[in-house]
């Protein structure tokens, strides 16, 4: 872990669920601070429905953690407003599947307001949203809706996949000057998930990104994690999806490059380069639907910078273009038998 | 077509006895050829409309949704309990920035016709609205506004030529040709940077009051919009807001009769007022005769008083007509009565105004006609300065087209560095 530190994290190391971590950075920024203020539906008293602000209102007042009325529109349009006023807000949107009706505030406004003013007003937002499958929780309660955001200019877009990622990046997030989308993948909020859903499920205990300082850290934004070298293929990949290519290359055998990408915009385009051209073979997986979705563009940019270093065709392995469905949730799910015949076929060619 | 559906086919459907529906599509009282009569038009008399306490809770001053607050009388006299009691020079003050923003705006929509720049709007008929309430509201109090309420920065000494270097998008454009003209940014004049898209500076004037308030501020903000927009869910997410959080915040909607071309009905009009809207939030709601300058003056500070009281936000509409069209880029002849701002019933806020001046012994026409034209030459010399910067043309000589990619992010990712220098080389490339 210890390459991805830009400076060290102060107090000792914890172990904590993605949750904690995540907990622990709003607690280390507001602490730090006072401009930072948490906003959204169930994030005050009760601290939200995965618990991620429990603790703060108690702790910082309820003039810097509050609950809001349910309506995105205004829960984006005031943050926006607070951040013009001087303020560092962070607001929550329950699921990302609630982030429709506030996309003009985050594509029109937040994302812009730097530009349109030269640089009069900025908006210094971090918008926290779960993300993804894995749960049942059925169209309204599953989607990856990044594609989106990676496609609107002006605001960066960030998904950790180890609580300590998600605290460095979190922090990172909120001390950023733009707009920060950071996606939460609530799979793995409680431990990670190798893509088999009848196995029983693990913590984060002994995991080696579970390992979390105390106090205040940065994961820059913009730069990816070597999960694993290799030297047969590298596998792009993000959030939840990072453990379940992890788990499945390891019942494979075979001698993988696993990159966590952990911020899409900003990509961090050199370590792909290098590991493909190094590797000469791609694969591209993520929850999210296939078309027009962010591995589109990672394989249109693999294909312009690599092309002469690849043998085989760069393959995705992608949600498919449905709504998220309920019962058939593990046949829609990118997991392991779909990313293992991925595989076979790019080393078959 | 005919209103009536084509067939009453759904009692024969169901084999009841049952009228068939019908859809109600709301049709405005004039069309082009018709002549504009607003006889039928009820309007309370000036001074007639009660003046709350500053603290009254919304329940018991309901009645003001549906009236219409009115100071100056048909004869130019200020009367009634909203009476703002204004010293000359604040009253002189107010007549000059109207007449200003007046002669501004006829030089810069002729400006556009000229060729000289992409598009600009008119806010005529509509200055007190502006004016008379940035007169009302502190200095620094921070201001939301829609693309109609030029008058604010007019009315806070903003420079024009500022102003018209934005619009020309010229070489002393602050905002660097980004911005589609009169999309105004003015930090320092606590002026909010103007979105063309509709109502969305509405939750953030109360996200901003909010932050105010947490922070023990004592400067409130106030937002713009038009009657059409109070459509949007910005404006009810706000209004929600706003009430929840009691946010020191004043809400004005400019009803202009007119968006684009869809009259008020398609807002909601035929069915309540735009101030009723504030009911139902349980919000301080106030209509006010937006082209009587007084009366938007007394309503507005009636709104900070209040919400520098932490006695929670207002709600104020502002009747008032659109007199010219929407922007260059329409022509209301093609769906609104020619003579409808002739005959507007609430007359013209400046000569409105210059009357009450005129019978207070303040003023005279002499004195405004040497005004007016003093304006015009302000104006003429303004244009002539920033014209010195350029007029739009083709667009690519004011600023460094690398520019462009500049404040997307504080950091230029190297994806955008990549496209600027992509750019730069292909420009190079064809001899430009």
């Amino acid at each position: 872990m210890s390459s991805s530190l830009s400076d060290s994290g102060s107090g000792g190391l914890q172990q904590m669920t993605m949750i904690q971590a995540i907990n622990s950075a709003l607690d280390v920024m507001m602490e730090r601070d006072p401009d930072v203020v948490v906003m959204g539906e169930d994030v005050g008293y009760f601290g939200g429905v995965f618990r991620a602000t429990a603790g703060l209102q108690k702790k910082y007042g309820k003039n810097r953690v509050f609950d809001t009325p349910i309506t995105e529109i205004g829960i984006i349009g005031v943050a926006i407003g607070m951040g013009a006023y001087g303020l560092r807000p962070v607001p929550e949107i329950q699921f990302a599947d609630y982030i429709y009706p506030a996309l003009d505030q985050l594509v029109s406004e937040a994302a812009r307001l730097r530009y349109r003013s030269a640089g009069e007003y900025i908006a210094p937002l971090t918008v926290r949203s779960p993300f993804g499958g894995g749960i049942f929780g059925g169209q309204t309660h599953s989607q990856s809706p990044e594609g989106i955001f990676t496609h609107v200019s002006g605001v960066k877009t960030v998904i950790p996949s180890t609580p300590y990622d998600a605290k460095g990046l979190l922090i990172a997030a909120i001390e950023d000057n733009d707009p920060v989308i950071f996606f939460e993948p609530k799979r793995i909020y409680n431990g990670p998930f190798d893509g088999h859903y009848d196995r029983p499920a693990k913590g984060w205990a002994g995991h080696p990104g579970a390992m979390v300082p105390e106090g205040h850290y940065r994961v820059p934004l913009g730069q990816a994690r070597t999960v694993r070298q290799g030297e047969a293929l590298t596998i792009l990949c993000y959030g939840t999806m990072e453990h379940v290519v992890e788990s499945t290359v390891a019942d494979m055998g075979v001698d993988a490059e696993i990159i966590d990408l952990r911020t899409l915009i900003p990509l961090d385009i050199e370590a792909i380069e290098r590991s493909v051209k190094k590797t000469g073979r791609c694969l591209i997986v993520h929850e999210a639907t296939r078309t027009s979705g962010f591995g589109a563009e990672l394989s249109a940019l693999v294909q312009e910078r690599c092309f002469y270093h690849l043998e085989a065709p760069i393959e995705r392995v992608t949600g498919f273009d449905t709504p998220y469905p309920h019962s058939l949730e593990w046949a829609y799910f990118p997991g392991p038998v779909r990313i293992r015949k991925a595989i076979d076929k790019i080393m078959k060619d | 077509m005919s209103d009536q559906p084509a067939s009453g086919a759904g009692d024969q459907r169901n084999g009841r006895n049952l009228p068939p529906l019908r859809l109600h599509v709301p049709e405005p009282q004039f069309r082009p050829g018709d002549t504009a009569d607003f006889s039928s038009f009820e309007i309370p008399a000036a001074g007639e409309a009660p003046r709350p306490d500053e603290a009254a809770h919304p329940g018991t001053m309901q009645g003001l949704v549906y009236g219409l607050i009115r100071v100056l009388d048909d004869e130019g006299a200020a009367v009634g309990p909203w009476d703002p009691h204004l010293p000359a020079e604040t009253l002189l003050k107010m007549l000059r920035a109207m007449a200003l923003t007046r002669a501004f705006d006829e030089r810069m929509f002729r400006a556009q016709r000229q060729g000289k720049t992409s598009f600009y709007m008119k806010s005529t008929g509509e200055e007190a609205v502006s004016i008379a309430a940035a007169t009302a509201l502190a200095s620094d109090d921070m201001c939301f506004p829609s693309y109609r309420q030029q008058g604010i920065l007019i009315a806070r000494g903003w420079p024009i030529i500022d102003m018209m270097n934005q619009i020309y998008s010229n070489k002393g454009d602050r905002l660097k040709g980004r911005q589609l003209p009169i999309m105004y940014s003015a930090r320092d004049a606590s002026f909010f940077s103007i979105s063309g898209n509709l109502t969305t500076q509405y939750p953030q004037a109360v996200g901003w009051a909010m932050a105010s308030a947490a922070r023990g501020d004592t400067r409130i903000a106030a937002t713009w919009c038009g009657e059409g927009s109070t459509a949007e869910g910005d404006f009810h997410s706000a209004c929600t807001f706003a009430s929840v959080y009691r946010a020191p915040v004043i809400l004005n909607i400019v009803n202009n009769q007119w968006a684009i071309s869809s009259f008020s009905g398609f807002a909601g009009a035929e069915a309540t007022t735009f101030a009723a809207r504030a009911l139902g939030y349980g919000i301080a709601g106030l209509r006010v005769d937006g082209n009587d300058a007084l009366a938007v003056y007394a309503a507005t500070r009636w709104a900070a008083d209040r919400a520098r009281a932490n006695a929670g936000p207002t709600l104020i509409e502002h009747f008032t007509y659109r007199a010219e069209g929407h922007s260059t880029s329409d022509d209301p002849s093609a769906y609104r009565s020619a003579d409808e701002g002739s005959h507007w019933p609430l007359g013209d806020p400046i000569a409105r105004l210059k009357q009450h001046c005129i019978r207070l012994g303040i003023w005279d026409e002499e004195r405004q006609a040497a005004m007016d034209k003093e304006l015009a030459e302000q104006v003429r010399d303004a244009a002539r300065e920033a014209e010195k910067n350029g007029i739009l043309g083709h667009g690519l000589h004011h600023h460094p087209m690398e520019t462009m990619f500049e404040d997307v992010f504080e950091d230029m990712p190297w994806h955008l560095r990549e496209q600027q220098q992509q750019m730069l080389d292909e420009a190079k490339a064809a001899g430009l």
